[in-house]
């Protein structure tokens, strides 16, 4: 009785905070001082015509990084913890026989929802859409795969290969900014082209590209190490 | 039309919440959780989010379900 009268009178303290919050918040009419700056000047800028985009990996590309490097070490945590010795591994588990249907349209399926993946970010900078959720639909491509087959292994040497080489790619890009042109992760290091073309927005595209890789790689990785784990023995 | 949208999603979405907690089957439980998040990215595509849209769809009902899966099945190993 008493836990229940506390519990209420803990939830009134916490909607009396917040009833004031929402009590004072009146929507913006006009966009605010930054926002009308990157509305302004982004496509003559930038060159990007996802304004979006133009933000996340441009004005504010450093804390794309810091993203970036969070999800690696959550995808490192992840294969950590979840170690276990070669002596527990239990190489045939028995696994229930998949459908036919998901099997059959796995084979189809799962090449198209790589492709998707790659359209969302080769296009993030003119499309809605970019590197993380490129990345997130080839993953969902590899859950797929080992949906349909479950003993399928994630092959850690691929994933290492591609996760090294964009990761240091994005770094580099940066870097080579600030020798070449304007600043770190500057996007003027390639010629800006013509606003809504595939090649445009100078740098952005080649940075999506790593960035979808590394996050595609990352979530994969932490799946196939989810599904690897199944094999230990108890 | 729009708000007619939202509003059976919505209600879809809070029905998909109430079970997630209450139905005593778990793998129903994880199932009616990767649902909520499917209507949450109809919803935020009807808001004009379609990139929020992307990755709701592709983590939050794809991959979340399978790692809850993977979990209900380690669970019932340790306890055979």
């Amino acid at each position: 009785m008493i836990k229940k009268i506390l519990i209420i009178g803990v939830l009134a303290v916490v909607g009396l905070i917040f009833f004031d919050l929402f009590n004072a918040y009146q929507g913006n009419e006009s966009l605010s001082k930054t926002a009308n700056y990157y509305a302004e000047n982004g496509a003559s800028q930038v060159g990007a015509a996802n304004l979006v985009t133009a933000i996340v990996v441009t004005y504010r590309g450093l804390d794309t990084l810091g993203e970036v490097t969070i999800l690696f070490l959550t995808a490192a945590i992840i294969s950590f913890i979840l170690k276990f010795r070669e002596e527990d591994f239990m190489p045939n588990r028995s696994v229930r026989v998949t459908s036919e249907l998901l099997d059959s349209a796995a084979q189809v399926i799962v090449p198209v929802i790589f492709m998707v993946g790659v359209y969302i970010f080769m296009n993030g900078h003119l499309t809605p859409g970019g590197g993380f959720q490129g990345g997130a639909v080839i993953a969902s491509g590899v859950l797929l795969m080992i949906m349909a087959n479950p003993n399928f292994g994630v092959s850690h040497k691929v994933i290492a290969v591609v996760e090294s080489i964009s990761g240091i790619a994005f770094v580099l890009i940066g870097v080579l900014g600030i020798v070449l042109a304007g600043g770190f992760l500057d996007n003027t290091l390639l010629p800006l082209g013509k606003l809504g073309d595939l090649f445009s927005a100078g740098v952005i595209p080649v940075i999506y590209t790593f960035v979808g890789l590394k996050v595609g790689a990352e979530l994969s990785n932490i799946i196939g190490t989810i599904s690897h784990v199944q094999n230990e023995k108890n | 039309m729009f708000i007619a949208i939202a509003i059976v999603i919505g209600v879809a979405s809070l029905i998909g919440g109430y079970i997630a907690i209450h139905h005593e089957k778990l793998s129903v439980a994880v199932i009616a959780s990767g649902l909520v998040s499917l209507f949450a990215s109809i919803i935020f595509l009807l808001l004009a989010a379609p990139d929020v849209a992307m990755t709701e769809a592709s983590i939050g009902s794809g991959l979340t379900t399978l790692i809850f899966f993977y979990v209900l099945n380690k669970i019932r190993q340790r306890n055979d």
